[in-house]
């Protein structure tokens, strides 16, 4: 073990070495570039031995780990916004391929007007595609949850890809101590790769002709919805497996902070689940609130069981939700409503929509939202407006 | 080295009863492929006739390892996929089989992008000069004057020069083949297959459905294309330009046939004027004008 003061961007590329990568590829993106600007120093310093493809496009890039990864190998890319989007296509096609590849988005704003600022809006564009994907709220959480991504990713309970996202700038280009794990202890953790299949020259396997029964077909997207609940027990195991070997936990699908007595609620992924948790002290210590946090730390797949059996007998949630599906709410939010309606849990809920487009909000901000939706939901027992709109402090 | 056909390997990788029509020249190419490179080949093929070609899954028409794949990404998934073999140390020629949809339109930043990184790949571009899967449509190869489903009346522009494109890349091997010369496509196979780096092929591909023939005549119309100088054979080792054995008749101009002899036989052309038809052979000679420059 090594403290070492690293960005959220250094720390994705020492996991990627401690993970043993063999195949990288990625195309330039603010704000994600020094993940591989780093990589490809550590293959020229001869201390990772990889193969990097630098590609012309995000397209091709994960086109690229796709190959590599198909052909056997380990393999990882990195993208942000416009080139998370521009990958599209190709996330549908290796989930729905079975193929483990792990990649690293710095989640940023889409435009227009080019912004590249944090924001949730890329990532969640593809909360769909069959990717597991978890965010993480600071630097040592973004090195711990790579490393652990290869093996829930590679698990045969799993099979399916996974990104790992972590905001723009205020992890991937702040400074913060990191315990580096010395590379014994993540090869225990890490066992070879496995994958379904691997394309070889002389064994004709198929993969992606066309069906002949559609019903199968539709098994398979069934299997990539199995296989992502079968994930959840596998992300729980990696956890305590990396806790036993490392010393360190995050918590599983979801950390939840002050919950043992929490009659409020607030929810949130990235980093600014840090504040929020500087928010839920202020309340407890300044207004003597019973708030607690509940940290979604794998978006994908969703922890409807820990939202259900933390609000179960809750008086009220806030979720906040850095992105918004227009004419909706948040995706957290929407997932959240989702859940607690599956189990007749009627716990009123508010969707705050904050911190698009990297507009800045800060714990007090938090604890103001808070304090306002706490007095109307004691007085009402409902919330006035579902959907809030907040542009932070005025 | 000259081959003979009857020297080919015997193992069947186009299998009888797969999904291409009649007189397919896609399926021919295929079968080619498996003549030269037998088990060593990884094929990767994008959205194209060739994806229909290989039949219903489970099953496959084709008895190469395929990895099927988005439209506009094959070269990178083939440059992914050579690089994990190197690094297992497993012998294997991946081989990129796309249209010319595949290969000089949508595909054609990642083409470049490969060829210029000389990753070690063969891309063989089937050209039908049209998109045939989605119903002939035109497409950057298809050539002047020829009716398409969105060129009712004739493609107003010429035909992309994709080979010499390539040869502009500077990487170590160019060619162009065709299926009316099936030795000669094999050849060039075995060439690059013992080449390192990019290698890229370019294979005309006279499609009966989408070019209104007998699907009787794909081998005589192909060959037809050679022998009226509309498509010349050579290759390009280092950047040398050689024509082959087949065209190099047809370097002498008045050997070749009259090129109508070529299009009046193909209904796609049914509308061609006088002016086409002049432009047309103006672009031959052009053609070859060009490549003698520098084949010398
Ligand atoms: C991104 C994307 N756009 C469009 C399509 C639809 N599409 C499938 S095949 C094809 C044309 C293929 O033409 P070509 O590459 O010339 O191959 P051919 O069918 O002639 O063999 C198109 C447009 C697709 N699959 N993916
Ligand atoms: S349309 Fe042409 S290229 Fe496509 S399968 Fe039929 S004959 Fe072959």
């Amino acid at each position: 073990m090594a403290l070492k003061t690293l960005t959220g961007n250094y720390a994705i590329a020492t996991a990627v070495k401690l993970a043993r990568v063999k195949v990288i590829s990625a195309y330039p993106i603010t704000p994600q570039t020094t993940i591989v600007e780093k990589l490809s120093e550590m293959i020229e310093l001869g201390e990772l031995e990889a193969d990097m493809i630098r590609v012309e496009s995000e397209h091709s890039a994960l086109a690229a780990v796709y190959g590599a990864a198909s052909g056997g190998v380990r393999s990882f890319t990195a993208t942000s916004s416009h080139g998370l989007l521009y990958m599209h296509e190709m996330l549908w096609w290796v989930a729905g391929a079975r193929i483990p590849i792990v990649m690293a988005v710095v989640s940023r704003t889409i435009g227009p007007p080019w912004n590249i600022w944090t924001d949730h809006s890329d990532v969640m564009d593809h909360r769909d595609t069959g990717w597991l994907i978890t965010f993480v709220e600071n630097n040592q959480e973004a090195l711990d949850e790579t490393i652990k991504l290869f093996r829930i990713t590679e698990d045969k309970r799993v099979y399916l890809p996974g990104i790992v996202a972590l905001d723009a700038f205020i992890l991937s280009h702040t400074t913060e101590p990191v315990d580096v794990p010395d590379q014994s202890l993540v090869d225990a953790f890490l066992p070879p790769r496995e994958q379904p299949y691997v394309f070889r020259a002389g064994n004709p396997l198929v993969l992606g002709n066309i069906p002949r029964d559609l019903k199968w077909n539709m098994r398979m997207r069934e299997d990539v919805h199995k296989a992502m609940e079968r994930a959840k027990k596998v992300i729980e195991e990696a956890d305590h497996l990396w806790e036993k070997i490392v010393g360190r936990r995050h918590g599983g699908l979801t950390e939840c902070y002050r919950c043992e007595d929490a009659k409020h609620f607030m929810i949130g992924v990235g980093a600014w689940v840090g504040d929020m948790k500087e928010a839920v002290d202020y309340l407890r210590d300044r207004f003597g609130l019973r708030v607690g946090l509940i940290k979604v730390r794998y978006f994908r797949p969703f922890p409807s069981e820990d939202i259900i059996k933390w609000l179960n007998n809750a008086a009220s949630a806030v979720v906040f939700d850095r992105s918004i599906s227009p004419s909706v709410g948040g995706p957290v939010f929407i997932e959240v409503l989702a859940s607690l309606a599956s189990a007749g849990v009627r716990t009123p809920v508010r969707g705050v929509i904050a911190g698009l487009a990297g507009v800045d909000v800060t714990h007090e901000d938090l604890a103001n939202v808070m304090l306002t939706s706490i007095s109307e939901v004691e007085e009402l027992g409902a919330f006035k407006q579902n959907v809030l709109w907040f542009y932070g402090g005025e | 080295m000259p081959i003979s056909i009857k020297d080919l390997p015997k193992e069947k990788y186009v299998l009888p009863g797969n999904a291409a029509c009649p007189g397919c020249p896609e399926n021919m190419g295929l079968r080619f492929v498996g003549m030269a490179l037998g088990s060593k080949a990884i094929l990767v093929v994008p959205a194209g006739c060739t994806a229909v070609i290989q039949g219903l899954a489970p099953g496959s028409g084709l008895n190469f390892p395929i990895l099927n794949v988005p439209f506009a990404s094959s070269d990178s998934v083939a440059a992914g996929l050579s690089s994990a073999k190197k690094v297992l140390g497993e012998d294997a020629t991946v081989v990129v089989w796309a249209g010319d949809g595949g290969t000089a339109d949508i595909g054609f930043a990642t083409l470049s992008g490969a060829a210029e990184r000389n990753d070690d790949i063969i891309h063989i571009c089937v050209d039908n000069e049209a998109y045939m899967n989605t119903g002939i449509q035109r497409s950057s190869q298809t050539p002047l004057g020829a009716w398409t489903t969105t060129t009712l009346s004739g493609k107003k522009e010429r035909k992309k020069d994709v080979p010499l494109i390539m040869l502009m890349h500077r990487i170590p091997y160019v060619a162009t083949a065709s299926v009316a010369y099936p030795t000669d496509f094999i050849e060039k196979l075995r060439k690059a297959s013992t080449i390192k780096g990019f290698k890229y092929i370019h294979l005309h591909a006279p499609c009966p459905v989408g070019w209104r023939f007998d699907p009787a005549l794909t081998a005589s119309i192909a060959r037809l294309a050679v022998e009226t100088g509309m498509w010349i054979l050579f290759d390009a080792e280092g950047g040398k330009v050689t024509i082959s054995p087949p065209s190099k008749p047809f370097i002498d101009k008045s050997r070749r046939k009259p090129i109508r002899e070529y299009l009046s036989i193909q209904g796609r052309f049914r509308n061609l004027t006088d002016e086409i038809l002049k432009e047309l052979e103006k672009q031959v000679d052009e053609n070859w004008s060009l490549l003698l420059k520098l084949s010398t």
